[in-house]
């Protein structure tokens, strides 16, 4: 039973890192349709970017998290300025394409500065965070991400039904050609929208170099399994991310403990080819019907 | 003044008066000759004055070129992407590794074994394209891709896990294929047999059906293009080409491993069929032959940098520089030539041919 219990709690831990790291994925489709390959090298970017800030430039962190914050908005106006404006109705694979070529530059550009070491951010979450129920304890690096991705999830929800501007970005991300006929100034929702993308990407690196360490393989991989967490969550829905974040992080942890360690990292894959094929818009995802 | 007529060079217009014209593949008979003229100097002048190192570059290319052409006929003209490529590669490599070592099967009829067992599994993958397109059926091929690799490491009484296969040379009539040069009629006559079924495949029904079905799928059934059935066709011949290219490098590498059969790779074919010219059977093997050499090359130039006093004595380390520039390629590529290798060469040509007036 306190096995169960152990996995449990590690399950959702680990599915709301996933969760958290899914939002700028899906910001990112649910504004432009773009499937971004470049992800986990974006919240590598951020991770790294935060790790410069308070070691090298000896930054408080306060300081630093705004300033990497900043970095990555207007790096998120540069990637959607020079790679991805020209790409404007372009076929998928060309866009495809294009976010695998950024992540592998991405990648290389890290590897070259920092290299493949593992880094850790030194302590500044306040101990008094951490959350105490029973015999389970809830390290404060814990909360901290519950309370981020909660505040995420009002604020975009409200973003995205409410202001004029979320509009747009949905309206873009269904039809290109039909908002644009409507008026919609679709190059500057999709710099926008690449420029939030890239900040929340950013965000979610350092929450998970926070806990993890701060590494560009890991990062970069985890960049991979965001694809199952929001095919199961729906590819457009900010909620049914984090939700299909911890249904997966719970389905690795269990398969991980009870049936073999090394099956734990397929187990997402095979769940996603199952769900594609019984329910390809996922959850919460919004159905495309097209009939022939 | 038959044959002046014969040989002519490009007409000025379009002369064609029935349809078959338009699907020759050789637009003059200048082409045609130039082709032979390059092929007989491929196969008689190539392998004797080159160098081994040169040889196996080239051979590798040949490789390479058999496997990214079937991804073009999938990619390049029904427009499914696979993200999957390189596994199929690999369960070509395996199928042909074991059906060497298990079964004692000649190389001329383990070989394309391995390529029917890899477009069985291709067409396995396949079949989410029965409701799935565009990106989902994307993100499906990338996960048959982490799937096979699991099958492939895990499955150890099959693919003996992480330790690898050693596999026997090709024997054919008592004569042992061994050495680059022995390879490189074996890889090249493949290369250029499948080249030829790859372009004539593209003539016939079946890959009028294909483009169709990348054009406009729904306009496709319309039309009474069983689309399913097309789409399952496409993945099992490009997955044929995979495995076929798979085995030839298994026997060309002698031992195997799971190693490089990941997503990487597959992403390398892609990147080839991209920087070839998608829709374009000559293109795939452009783009075979410009990643490998920019894989050399960058090792080569990784090398030099290595040694270099200032790098070193920065400790900084060279090799991520493969990677960058590698992603960089694609994306100038994307930006700059969408249409690929295939596309400069033809401005290249026309501008040759239309010299000096050239409109």
């Amino acid at each position: 039973m306190e096995f169960f219990l152990q996995l449990l709690v590690n399950g959702i831990c680990v599915g709301l890192l996933y969760g958290i790291s899914a939002m700028g994925f899906v910001m990112i489709f649910k504004s432009s349709s773009v499937l971004n390959f470049a992800h986990g090298e974006l919240l590598a970017l951020g991770a790294f970017l935060f790790l410069a800030l308070i070691t090298w430039a000896q930054l408080p962190v306060a300081v630093a998290f705004v300033l990497t914050l900043i970095g990555c908005f207007l790096l998120g106006f540069v990637i959607e300025k020079f790679f991805l404006r020209p790409l404007i109705g372009e076929k998928l694979i060309f866009v495809i394409m294009l976010t695998v070529g950024l992540a592998s530059m991405f990648k290389g550009l890290i590897l070259l500065i920092w290299g493949g070491n593992l880094y850790t951010y030194p302590d500044f979450l306040p101990e008094t965070m951490g959350l105490k129920f029973g015999a389970i304890y809830i390290a404060p690096v814990y909360s901290a991400t519950l309370i981020i991705s909660v505040i995420f999830l009002v604020l975009f929800g409200l973003f995205f039904k409410k202001s004029a501007q979320g509009i747009y970005m949905r309206s873009v991300a269904d039809n290109q050609k039909a908002a644009l006929s409507l008026g919609v100034h679709v190059r500057r929702v999709f710099a926008l929208s690449w420029a939030i993308a890239a900040l929340v990407a950013c965000m979610s690196g350092i929450v998970l170099g926070i806990i993890n360490g701060v590494n560009v393989h890991d990062l970069s991989s985890i960049g991979l399994k965001v694809f199952p967490v929001v095919i199961l969550g729906g590819l457009d829905s900010i909620g049914g991310a984090i939700i299909g974040g911890i249904i997966i992080g719970l389905l690795e942890t269990f398969t991980g403990g009870y049936l073999s360690p090394s099956l734990r990292d397929v187990v997402p894959y095979i769940v996603l080819v199952f769900i594609l094929m019984v329910k390809p818009y996922g959850l919460f995802g919004l159905v495309e019907i097209e009939r022939v | 003044m038959k044959i002046m007529r014969k040989f002519s060079f490009h007409p000025c217009g379009n002369y064609h008066e029935e349809y078959r014209q338009e699907l020759n593949i050789f637009e003059t008979d200048f082409g045609r000759v130039s082709m032979c003229v390059f092929l007989a100097a491929l196969f008689f002048v190539a392998p004797f004055v080159l160098s081994p190192y040169m040889l196996y570059i080239l051979n590798t290319i040949g490789i390479v070129a058999i496997a990214a052409i079937g991804l073009n006929i999938l990619i390049g003209y029904t427009g499914q992407i696979s993200l999957g490529h390189g596994a199929f590669f690999g369960v070509g490599a395996y199928a042909a590794a074991i059906l060497a070592t298990r079964f004692g099967i000649g190389f001329y009829f383990a070989i394309p074994a391995a390529g029917i067992i890899t477009a069985l599994v291709g067409m396995i993958f396949g079949i989410p394209s029965g409701r799935l397109k565009g990106l989902y059926l994307t993100i499906a091929t990338l996960a048959g891709q982490f799937i096979i690799e699991y099958v492939l490491i895990q499955w150890d009484s099959l693919t003996k896990g992480t330790m690898g296969i050693t596999l026997p040379p090709p024997e054919i009539f008592g004569w042992q294929i061994s050495g680059d040069r022995a390879f490189f009629f074996m890889i090249f006559i493949s290369l250029v047999l499948m080249t030829w079924f790859a372009v004539n495949i593209i003539r016939t029904k079946y890959g009028r059906a294909f483009i169709a079905i990348r054009d406009n799928d729904r306009a496709a059934e319309g039309m009474g293009i069983p689309i399913f059935r097309y789409k399952l066709l496409s993945f099992g011949i490009s997955s044929f080409y995979a495995g076929f290219a798979g085995a030839l490098w298994a026997y060309y590498m002698v031992s195997i491993t799971t190693e490089p059969f990941n997503l990487g790779l597959s992403v390398e074919y892609i990147a080839m069929v991209i920087i070839g010219g998608m829709g374009n059977i000559p293109g795939a093997i452009f783009g075979a032959t410009f990643i490998t050499l920019l894989n050399e090359l960058l090792r080569f130039l990784t090398g030099i940098l290595m040694n270099v006093g200032i790098v070193t004595s920065l400790g900084l380390n060279m090799a991520p520089l493969k990677e960058f520039v590698f992603g960089l390629t694609i994306v100038l590529f994307i930006l700059i030539e969408p249409k690929g290798l295939a596309e400069m060469w033809r401005i290249i040509r026309s501008s040759f041919r239309l010299w000096p007036f050239s409109y």
